[in-house]
């Protein structure tokens, strides 16, 4: 781990980066094909989740959906009217079929929790309990300390609590938290003081000012959030429970003023099969699955290592329309790489090229071993090493002299910033070609970082060339980018580089807009002048000066090598520290309404063919006409409502996979999303149970007494 | 030429004056509730009425306004029906019984004008002209008050102010129905519609013995029947009768001065909320609702089943030669689908199932295309509904017209679209379990149930047409359908004010690309599924038992 990247960008651009770039981000996660990937099911977690399920037979548990707990009533209503008549199979047919559509929908919210159970297990093991020494040398357990203690952490140590590092650096183990292996530095000042409890120190010492109270760490609430303890209803959910629970009341009604109605017509109806006609016609194969669908949600978040404070915030990511990228590591790869050898006039391209490849093997950053594998490969100069060449004295790259370079054979090679090399050949009594300034702006210009090449030898201090650096745009970013503006989303990038520079960036990664020169303050204006709008900001930070911005966005993801500022100040972190995951966390939003929005179309559309069923079965017998209604042709009345029951439990078991993966998303516009789903979920919410209840009709009427 | 063809002809005329008067009405009243001049006249009645046409009133204020006017014109009416006695120009009829009294108030001033009274043989000219007509205009205007209230709310953002409920209470008079009916008076004098301030004449009849006419200032009040989709009529026999409708082409003429106003104001929604191609959605929406229930109706009418109706061209009991099965069926429908609730023709004798889609009519809202203002507001609130499951599958939270529809506004949402049904079934089911309600049907059976169906549906629903047969002048029809007139209008806008006021509130998202774009045709068409789905299903099983039941037993 160095920190040798950050000098040289930092001398490089012209301008402050407003977020530090890091050489520990993992380059996972590339875009994959705009699919969200679906979360894994097995059925065997059904089979894992069922005690929960009974559990969740508790009215305690019930009452928090409208729909279920009339279910629950129903299943009661039956079950009472069963023991007094023992000998009417229907009515325990009927009670046990009712009973089971509770115990699927527990079952499948169970199924969503079990699943952030196994991931709270493993958090939970490294909140292993820690002694911690304070340095004034007293030893408290970890549990006892205060905000404002100071603690020392040495190799081996866990760190006790969340905190900032106030002296020192350390290599510190994450995985118990990011399940990345690969140890990370942490060191005092700067954007990467951050520590997390729970964490091992694997060398060197540092002292943590801890920052949160014990119980209120990022672990436990991690813990916290995919257990879904902490699961709050949000703002979408509830506005669906409201036009669920209204449904439910249009449908009381309509079963509770049947009974008049149909004594009036001649016959009377039974509570079982009054309860029978409620329990199908109520929006339950949603309201069953409505709370599985929303922790899925935050789970298929977890899978991709990245948690939401709140699902409000899941649901914010589903509604941005400006998404605010920062060009390192999101839009380009982290560092600029050399594309081209451009001589002053009087020199051979290959010159500069073997110059600058020499110079820059005592160049360890990115970019310096860009030049070496640019010369080699277009000018087939063999990769040499340090040790290959005798007598060399190498000067390493430092932030200070900006420049690297070897002197061997009696020459003197250098290769840095321009404004370096100029002034360490001007030093040296040297001529500058006269058009090695235009060359240098000509590279500006076109986006591009320009090096200068120069050479001391028995001609003189002289300039040779300018490298060409380039930010390189990630492979694939231009087709993600056009789909996001499809789904109607804005891209701006965020850059600290020059408006020239950043244009040419912009154009060739083909974002909607960008943001040069970029301080934290401009980022701000633009968020709030964006929300100004009306629109819905997502943005990616993870410095001090970013926390402001990330607070102030609707979705402010926070990198998990950050700063607990920016942590504290986003509503979601990424421990991976992938800024290109916000794009896949927009898609995650999306898909849970989706999802939810499907699924209630494909409830309410269920009625339909309910209705054709049961109505028949009611009345037929009293007015034969109605048999015409009958159009599935269902054997028998008891059948036919019993199939109807049946269809509308086994609809539920059968959507769970369904509900905990979420519906298929493709980013493509409104239209054809809406076009889609309304023939999938609409259409085929109205025909489904058609098929389906006759089906099972026809299994029923295979048993003697029934059909 | 066919019975048949005569219809569709007849269907295309009407569409095509429809057409015709859209673009020019839907926009002018866009303009008449936009304007900040008043008129002199105007100026004097908020003079007289001490009020300030120019404060933007909150939903608050706004629906205080409603509540308070109508109120007082419930009371007014009420005791002016109770003092005709003592009325100049009564004809010698006595004063009306409390709950009639009470059930007539609350029928014209709800917009509903139902009936429990035979106009002629009980309603003086005064309590005719001063007060049923005077309803007929205001409680229209209210209607459409309340409708442009809800689009500003739409239109606007970050304010909370709807505009002034008395001015425009007040233009939709002046400026609109006044004029209007003016014209459609006029029109309707012309094709022999009768409009004067005689008595009862009695005149012998051709097969000896004698019968009493009325005279009456029948156009005007016909005109303004039909334009403010009041439906109340000056005869018992409503727009059966020759001298409130004539002809055939008067009959036609009828049927556009229902539909007129109600479809011109999707014009005005698309103006005002500042892209007519939502306007066009929503007319859309209403259209296809509407052709359809015509198309079904004249099949199931013109349909010849039985040595009689196959005699007869199709089911004629209970229709004017007139107007024939074709002309009765547009107009039932149409009647049904606003919230008009004048007949030509006997619904109660319609076929079973024809019988049932002028129920389904009424119990989809009427909203295609509605009562004035009404249907529009209706609409409006299926298509927040609508937008709010089908927003959600295209990955966003729902927003409609840039505005979102988040818990506040699907609870009032969901308040309005529970009340009708609320209102129908429980009164319905309490008039089936009680002993003495049931003793007002006249026919036994699905068809005896049918006609207390119908009379709360039309109650609830604010449309006053009845199925005839039920003997509704009870102390029980009399005050439950009185109590469900009110709520079943006065409730939902509660509701729509209230929405209104929220959505202006907010701060508009804009449209981008993941927005689901409702002036499309597939928007259109979702939204006819949804109210069908939504609102129709609910009442399947007592549609069952009804006219499906009686319509399916053939």
């Amino acid at each position: 781990m160095t920190t040798r990247t950050e000098n040289q960008e930092d001398s490089m651009s012209t301008a402050i980066p407003t977020r530090a770039p890091h050489d520990d981000v993992p380059t996972g996660h590339q875009p994959s094909g705009g699919r969200v990937g679906a979360g894994l099911f097995d059925p065997k977690q059904l089979l894992r989740s069922l005690p929960e399920a009974f559990r969740k037979l508790d009215p305690r548990a019930q009452v928090t959906s409208p729909v279920m707990f009339v279910v629950w009533i129903g299943s009661v209503l039956t079950t009472v009217f069963a023991f007094t008549d023992p000998g009417d199979w229907f009515g325990w047919t009927i009670s046990a079929w009712l009973w089971l559509t509770v115990l699927f929908a527990n079952l499948a919210e169970a199924v969503a929790e079990g699943r952030g159970k196994a991931q709270a297990d493993t958090l939970r093991k490294a909140k292993t309990d820690t002694v911690a020494r304070r340095t004034d040398g007293s030893v408290v357990p970890g549990t006892e300390l205060k905000v404002g203690d100071l603690v020392v952490c040495e190799a081996g140590d866990v760190i006790p609590g969340d905190g900032d590092v106030v002296e020192g650096v350390a290599s510190v183990d994450e995985s118990a938290i990011t399940g990345e292996s690969a140890p990370v530095i942490r060191e005092s000042g700067g954007d990467r003081s951050a520590v997390t409890g729970g964490t091992k120190v694997l060398s060197d010492r540092i002292v943590v000012k801890i920052t949160t109270r014990p119980g209120e760490t990022f672990i436990d609430r991690m813990i916290n959030l995919v257990e879904g303890a902490a699961r709050q209803k949000t703002p979408n959910e509830v506005a669906l429970n409201i036009l669920l629970a209204s449904l439910t009341i249009v449908f009381l009604l309509v079963c509770a003023t049947l009974p008049p109605l149909a004594h009036y017509a001649g016959t009377d109806l039974t509570m079982t099969v009054l309860v029978a006609l409620l329990v199908c016609l109520i929006p339950t194969t949603i309201g069953a699955l409505l709370s599985a669908i929303g922790i899925a949600g935050m789970d298929r978040l977890v899978q991709r290592n990245v948690l939401a404070m709140s699902g409000r915030a899941v649901e914010a990511a589903g509604d941005v329309s400006t998404l605010l990228l920062d060009k390192t590591g999101t839009i380009t790869l982290g560092n600029r790489q050399a594309t081209e050898f451009v001589p002053v006039r009087g020199t051979a391209e290959a010159e500069v090229a073997d110059a600058a490849q020499l110079s820059s093997l005592a160049d360890e950053t990115p970019e310096g071993r860009s030049v070496v594998v640019l010369a080699k490969e277009t000018y087939g100069l063999r990769e040499r090493h340090r040790g290959d060449i005798t007598g060399a004295e190498w000067i390493s790259f430092t932030a200070q002299t900006r420049m690297s370079g070897v002197d061997v054979d009696g020459r003197k090679i250098r290769k840095g910033a321009a404004g370096s090399v100029l002034a360490w050949v001007r030093e040296r009594g040297g001529d500058i070609a006269p058009d090695a300034d235009g060359l240098v702006s000509r590279v500006s210009e076109a986006g591009g970082t320009p090096l200068l090449v120069a050479v001391e030898d028995a001609r003189g201090p002289r300039v040779l060339g300018v490298v060409h650096l380039k930010d390189v745009v990630k492979e694939g970013m231009r087709e993600r980018f056009a789909q996001l503006r499809r789904m109607g989303i804005k891209t701006v990038m965020i850059t600290g580089d020059n408006p020239l520079t950043a244009k040419a960036i912009a154009d060739e990664a083909g974002v909607d807009d960008f943001l040069a020169e970029a301080t934290p303050e401009d980022k701000m204006a633009l968020i709030k002048r964006e929300q100004a709008g009306g629109k819905l900001v997502a943005m990616t930070g993870d410095g001090t000066n970013d926390a402001p911005a990330l607070a102030q966005a609707d979705v402010g993801v926070a990198m998990n090598t950050g700063t607990s500022a920016a942590k504290e100040a986003g509503n979601m972190v990424d421990l991976d520290s992938d800024p290109t995951k916000l794009i896949e966390i927009v898609e995650i939003g999306k898909q849970l309404l989706i999802t939810r929005g499907a699924l209630t179309t494909f409830s309410i559309a269920n009625d339909v063919a309910k209705y054709f069923a049961i109505i028949p079965a009611l009345f037929a017998a009293v007015y034969p006409g109605l048999d015409k209604l009958n159009i599935m042709r269902l054997s028998s009345p008891d059948s036919a409502i019993l199939a109807a029951v049946i269809f509308n439990a086994l609809i539920i078991i059968a959507l769970v996979p369904l509900s905990l993966k979420g519906v298929r998303y493709r980013p493509v516009s409104a239209d054809r999303l809406l076009r889609r789903n309304l023939a999938v979920y609409g259409l085929g919410g109205l025909i489904a149970p058609f098929i389906g209840i006759k089906i099972i009709d026809l299994l029923l009427s295979l048993i003697p007494g029934i059909g | 030429m066919g019975p048949v063809t005569a219809g569709v002809l007849q269907l295309l005329a009407l569409m095509g004056a429809l057409a015709l008067a859209y673009l020019p009405l839907g926009t002018y009243l866009a303009r008449v509730y936009s304007s900040d001049r008043h008129w002199r006249v105007e100026r004097w009645i908020y003079r007289c009425v001490g009020a300030d046409p120019d404060t933007g009133m909150r939903w608050p204020a706004y629906l205080r306004g409603v509540l308070a006017f109508s109120a007082a014109g419930v009371l007014f009416l009420y005791l002016l029906q109770r003092l005709q006695g003592v009325l100049p120009l009564s004809l010698g009829f006595r004063a009306i019984d409390p709950d009639q009294a009470f059930n007539t108030a609350a029928s014209f001033v709800t917009n509903t004008n139902w009936q429990s009274y035979y106009g002629e043989q009980a309603m003086g000219h005064v309590v005719q002209t001063a007060g049923l007509a005077v309803q007929n205009f205001v409680s229209a205007a209210v209607g459409i008050a309340v409708a442009v209230a809800l689009v500003r709310g739409f239109a606007r953002s970050r304010t909370g102010e709807l505009g002034n409920f008395w001015s425009d209470l007040v233009r939709g008079i002046t400026r609109v129905l006044v004029p209007l009916a003016v014209v459609a008076a006029v029109v309707l004098v012309a094709c022999g519609v009768i409009q004067n301030l005689s008595g009862i004449h009695e005149v012998g009849q051709f097969t000896g013995g004698s019968q009493q006419w009325n005279g009456g200032a029948v156009a005007s009040q016909e005109a303004i029947k039909e334009l403010g989709t009041n439906g109340g009529g000056y005869f018992n026999a409503n727009s059966a009768h020759p001298f409130e409708n004539p002809t055939p082409f008067t009959n036609l003429f009828e049927i556009f001065l229902i539909l007129l106003i109600p479809v011109a104001l999707t014009r005005t929604f698309g103006v005002m909320v500042g892209s007519v191609r939502q306007g066009y959605a929503i007319l859309a929406t209403m259209a296809t609702i509407w052709l359809a229930f015509t198309a079904l109706m004249m099949w199931t009418e013109f349909a010849h089943r039985g040595a009689a109706l196959e005699l007869a061209g199709g089911a004629m009991e209970g229709k004017e030669t007139r107007f024939g099965v074709a002309g009765s069926s547009i107009f039932a429908v149409a009647t049904t689908l606003t919230s008009t609730g004048a007949v030509d023709s006997f619904h109660s004798s319609f076929t079973g199932l024809g019988g049932g889609i002028t129920m389904l009519g009424m119990m989809l809202g009427e909203i295609a295309p509605g009562g004035v203002g009404s249907g529009l507001y209706g609409m409006l609130i299926m298509a927040v509904i609508a937008v709010f499951i089908a927003g959600l599958m295209v990955g966003r939270t729902p927003e409609y017209l840039g505005k979102k529809l988040g818990t506040r506004e699907i609870k009032l949402a969901a308040c309005y679209i529970l009340v009708t049904p609320t209102l129908v079934l429980v009164f319905t089911a309490l008039a089936m379990a009680l002993p003495t309600p049931a003793g007002s049907m006249t026919n036994s059976g699905a068809h005896g149930f049918s006609e207390i169906l119908y009379a709360y549906t039309s109650g609830a629903n604010n449309n006053g047409s009845a199925f005839a047969g039920l003997d509704a002048d009870t102390q029980w029809f009399n005050t439950t359908i009185g109590l469900a007139m009110l709520l079943g209008r006065f409730l939902p806008m509660v509701f729509v004010l209230a929405l209104a006021g929220s959505l202006a509130g907010q701060r508009p998202v804009p449209a981008t690309a993941g927005t689901l774009r409702t002036e499309q045709p597939l928007f259109a068409g979702l939204l006819v599924g949804a109210i069908l789905i939504i609102t129709g299903l609910t009442y399947f099983p007592a549609l069952a038992l009804g006219p499906l039941a009686e319509g399916l037993a053939a």
